[in-house]
């Protein structure tokens, strides 16, 4: 792998090609401006929204998520976070294709309990299922399980994105040997999405192989959020970078790094 | 007649449609999407669209989220 190979490595998703590797959510920052100055140093092309009732008689000229996002320069991906059944998740995501003039990319989540937002995997399945037929093209949120996320791609997801830890936890890759068989599997993008903490989770992430990371609390709730999307937008760099480049095999003893030869000594 | 708009019982006229209800909540230029009870209803069927009593409307929007 040369230099110029990895200068031109692209994303490619739903046939668009994306330079940038980490997606981001905008959730839980102080305001639009913070949100709008976050994602810009993060880099992300690609970014989550989530679908809400909109507040009536108020704030009219209130600004809106997406008066923040043009559309020429980020691709808009709607959530059905809070969604806890299929039916649900399955409206929320045609009111999101709706709303987006027919935009059909969507990131599908369908959760098990408030304590974990772990994924309900059966119901997961069969959203995914309704969705594909209806004509989405459905990123899934899912278990760090092999088995489901070979289903999911076969289902017909345009790319499997299992946790690395509970949303918003923050408690890093807790199952690296896991992604990693989910990656070795997949013929369809596979990205790391929730639990990620801090720069050098993100750089584990892709030095495992993964396509890409999607966060948001990592981001947002850190002391400067700008600056940590900034070293995000990094450890996923330079986790891409070394996962590209190979890394030296692990040995049990030390290899001195300078010659043995032309020693001038006795040893 | 009676509809619950977003959550709440909301009073509104008769046969209202839809393209009315929006005029009304003065979100005409704003990027929204509708249902009622549970079906969406696309922007280019609002003005033909008529509400019916105790229809249960959802006007929704993009916020930020994860």
């Amino acid at each position: 792998m040369t230099t110029e190979t990895t200068a031109t490595d692209r994303f490619t998703l739903a046939g668009r090609e994306y330079s940038s590797r980490l997606l981001v959510g905008t959730g839980k920052y102080k305001d639009m401006a913070e949100t709008a100055r976050a994602i810009e140093a993060s880099g992300a092309e690609i970014v989550t929204v989530a679908v809400r009732r909109t507040n009536l008689g108020q704030t009219p000229g209130e600004p809106n998520i997406l008066d923040i996002l043009p559309p020429e320069r980020y691709t808009i991906l709607p959530n059905t976070a809070g969604c806890y059944d299929v039916e649900t998740a399955v409206r929320t995501c045609r009111l999101a294709r709706e709303l987006l003039d027919g935009h059909t990319l969507v990131k599908l989540e369908v959760l098990g309990d408030e304590k974990t937002l772990f994924p309900d995997v059966i119901a997961t399945l069969k959203a995914a299922e309704e969705l594909v037929k209806d004509g989405f093209q459905v990123m899934v949120y899912t278990n760090d399980d092999p088995i489901v996320a070979r289903q999911l791609e076969e289902i017909g997801c345009i790319a499997v994105m299992p946790l690395a830890a509970p949303i918003g936890s923050g408690l890093g890759i807790r199952n690296p040997l896991n992604i990693r068989t989910i990656v070795e599997n997949a013929r369809v993008p596979i990205l790391v999405d929730a639990g990620v903490g801090t720069a050098s989770d993100a750089a584990v992430a892709m030095e495992l192989g993964c396509d890409g990371v999607l966060m948001n609390t990592a981001i947002a709730a850190a002391r400067d959020p700008i600056l940590m999307a900034s070293a995000m937008r990094k450890g996923i760099e330079a986790g891409r970078e070394a996962y590209l480049a190979g890394r030296m095999a692990p040995k049990r003893f030390a290899s001195a790094s300078s010659p043995i030869e032309g020693l001038f000594f006795q040893h | 007649m009676q509809i619950i708009l977003n959550g709440a019982a909301t009073e509104v006229a008769d046969a209202l449609t839809m393209a009315e209800l929006i005029e009304q909540l003065e979100l005409g230029s704003r990027r929204l999407a509708v249902e009622v009870n549970a079906e969406l209803v696309p922007r280019s069927r609002f003005s033909e669209h008529r509400l019916a009593p105790q229809d249960r409307v959802e006007v929704i929007h993009a916020v930020g989220g994860g």
